[in-house]
């Protein structure tokens, strides 16, 4: 076990370093009521406190203690990235895959679905989308799904043509299997490694998302501790409190950083091009 | 290649179509429209009296019919090239975009000039000099680049600039017709930002590709007869490793229009953003239809152009 895991940190020292941040952002968020000196939303300190003993990354325009809120933030962040992707990717390769194989104008008309949804820019969509549904945590979760889905039913329906081209697929229909045996017993698992890669690789990109809609005013409610929307708080009293930007944008540079260090060299594993002795 | 061109023409209008439709629908699932915005605003007092202003206002803008009709008459205006009026600010869409598209436009151009200056050149030389240090540095640069968010780098330069510079977001904005340096000296800032972000991508692109082509065949052909290094990297390698990013760089062109949200909020720059941004809070239907219409119809020609230009440029897709 252990030499395997050296093995493996040998061979991909980048992903190692990403998943110990990726670890740390997840004991963070999960760990956010132990560690955070105070609540995300409790106010009552004095507004725009610069970085002190008691207040590390000091207090917002409210006297918020920013510490707490980058900590909480970590859930949340991280509580949008999973779920989005997860629901996203999932139901984007269920569609795709099952589309490819049925053929047909299934398959063309889910495929100009797709482009019309990709026709337009995804921050755009999701702002339209969010004025839509009101702003809330769950809605930008929802957003995201709408955003997610058609890419990944783009890729998931070509894996899925390649796949569904096998001999054994062929082999499996004349030994009588129905279409649904096939599908599940057969082309879906011969997709996982895609959809895998699918995943780890669109977190980062569903938490950027999030900041970015909370950012510009159309995410989660400000009171709520979204990294992206404490930015745009710092923004207005960038000169007073530059610390309101710098610690949040910190804390998802790393996390995407982190994130995608992981999601590359998960990428590179599952590649068997680019594999290179780790059997 | 007619058939080609005709086949990727006959994708182009019902994709348009079907986008537009989409963005009308969602704007209609809203809950709250305009006209209970604009009521409540000017706080009437009995509530008999509001439901019918609210009815009235809906019937004006033609709210209280099916939204298939909506849909259709909304459509042959655009094609007559009236995208209505805006509810909000009370004249026609269509100057609104006359005003605002230009500036969106100018910056999106200026981004890619800017990324693509120092992106191509960094990814070849990552690339010729592969595993040396400036291939680690340029590497580590682009991978930061990935991992900042828009909205941090636009905040670290927005904060570098008034902090050492005493830089401040312009009140008024200066076109490039009026006056060009000035007006340039208010785009770069954002263009910069946002090129920074995209050159990311386009680096790594460039590095793997000319990887990819040094080790052609060709390329050994002109080292063989004696070609100098440069003509080599310039002539036969850089050339044939372009054409995806070509490619690339058209794709992330047409989605720029939308993507400079974030820069326009940052650097005050009243571009398409900012307005589609205030228009979405405020209701503003025509506005919000118009501005993403132009903005996908951007994205669908940009992309038609690059697949034309790649068809025409390679004869393998032609004929695939």
């Amino acid at each position: 076990m252990t030499a395997r895991m050296a093995r493996v940190v040998r061979a991909q020292p980048l992903g190692a370093a990403g998943a110990v941040v990726v670890l740390v952002l997840v004991l963070v968020a999960l760990l956010a009521p132990r560690l955070a000196p105070h609540g995300p939303k409790e106010t009552g300190f004095a507004p725009y406190l610069a970085p002190s003993r008691e207040f590390p990354m000091g207090t917002d325009q409210v006297g918020r203690d920013v510490l707490s809120r980058v900590i909480w933030g970590a859930r949340l962040s991280l509580y949008v990235g999973l779920a989005s992707v997860l629901f996203g990717i999932t139901l984007g390769a269920l569609w795709g895959v099952v589309t490819a194989y049925v053929g047909g104008a299934a398959d063309t008309g889910s495929q100009r679905v797709v482009d019309c949804l990709m026709a337009l820019p995804p921050i755009i969509l999701a702002l339209s989308l969010m004025a839509a549904l009101g702003q809330s945590v769950n809605n930008v979760i929802l957003a995201l799904v709408i955003l997610l889905t058609p890419t990944a039913a783009r890729t998931l329906r070509s894996v899925a043509l390649g796949v569904a081209a096998t001999p054994y697929i062929e082999a499996a229909e004349a030994g009588g299997a129905s279409r649904v045996r096939v599908i599940v017993r057969h082309l879906l698992p011969n997709c996982l490694a895609s959809y895998i890669v699918l995943v780890t690789t669109n977190i980062s990109y569903a938490i950027v998302v999030e900041a970015s809609l909370s950012f510009i005013g159309a995410g989660a409610p400000p009171d709520e501790p979204s990294w992206g929307g404490m930015l745009a708080q710092g923004i207005q009293a960038l000169e007073t409190a530059p610390w309101m930007v710098f610690f949040p944008g910190l804390a998802i540079s790393l996390a995407v950083f982190g994130l995608n260090l992981l999601g590359d060299s998960i990428r590179d594993l599952t590649d068997p091009r680019l594999r290179g002795g780790l059997g | 290649m007619s058939t080609y061109v005709l086949r990727r023409l006959l994708l182009f209008v019902p994709t348009l179509i079907g986008a537009s439709m989409l963005i009308f629908v969602m704007l209609r699932l809203v809950p709250g429209d305009i006209a209970e915005i604009l009521v409540y605003q000017t706080g009437s007092e009995s509530s008999a009296v509001q439901r019918r202003q609210i009815q009235q206002i809906r019937h004006e803008l033609g709210l209280d019919r099916p939204i298939v009709t909506q849909y259709v008459e909304w459509v042959a205006g655009a094609l007559r090239g009236d995208f209505g009026q805006s509810y909000v600010q009370r004249r026609p869409v269509v100057d609104i975009l006359r005003e605002r598209f230009p500036r969106s436009m100018e910056l999106a151009i200026l981004t890619l000039l800017l990324a693509m200056a120092w992106a191509i050149p960094l990814g070849v030389v990552s690339a010729v000099r592969q595993n040396g240090v400036l291939d680690y540095l340029s590497r580590l640069l682009s991978l930061s680049g990935l991992s900042l968010p828009l909205f941090f780098t636009g905040a670290l330069i927005l904060y570098g600039l008034v902090r050492f510079f005493r830089w401040l977001p312009p009140l008024e904005f200066v076109s490039f017709t009026e006056n060009p340096w000035e007006n340039l000296k208010q785009l770069v800032w954002p263009a910069l930002a946002q090129a920074y972000y995209i050159s990311a991508p386009i680096t790594r692109l460039t590095r793997s590709q000319m990887l990819e082509v040094v080790r052609q065949d060709y390329v050994r052909t002109a080292r063989a007869k004696g070609l100098a290094e440069r003509a080599v990297i310039y002539r036969h390698a850089l050339r044939n490793s372009l054409l995806p990013v070509v490619t690339f760089i058209g794709w992330w062109g047409g989605r720029l229009l939308g993507g400079l949200v974030i820069m326009e909020t940052i650097f005050v720059v009243p571009g398409m953003g900012s307005a589609l941004i205030q228009a979405v809070s405020q209701r503003d239907y025509p506005t919000v239809q118009a501005m993403v219409f132009v903005m996908a119809l951007v994205f669908l020609i940009v992309n038609l152009v690059v697949d034309l230009l790649y068809a025409w440029l390679d004869p393998r897709i032609r004929y695939a």
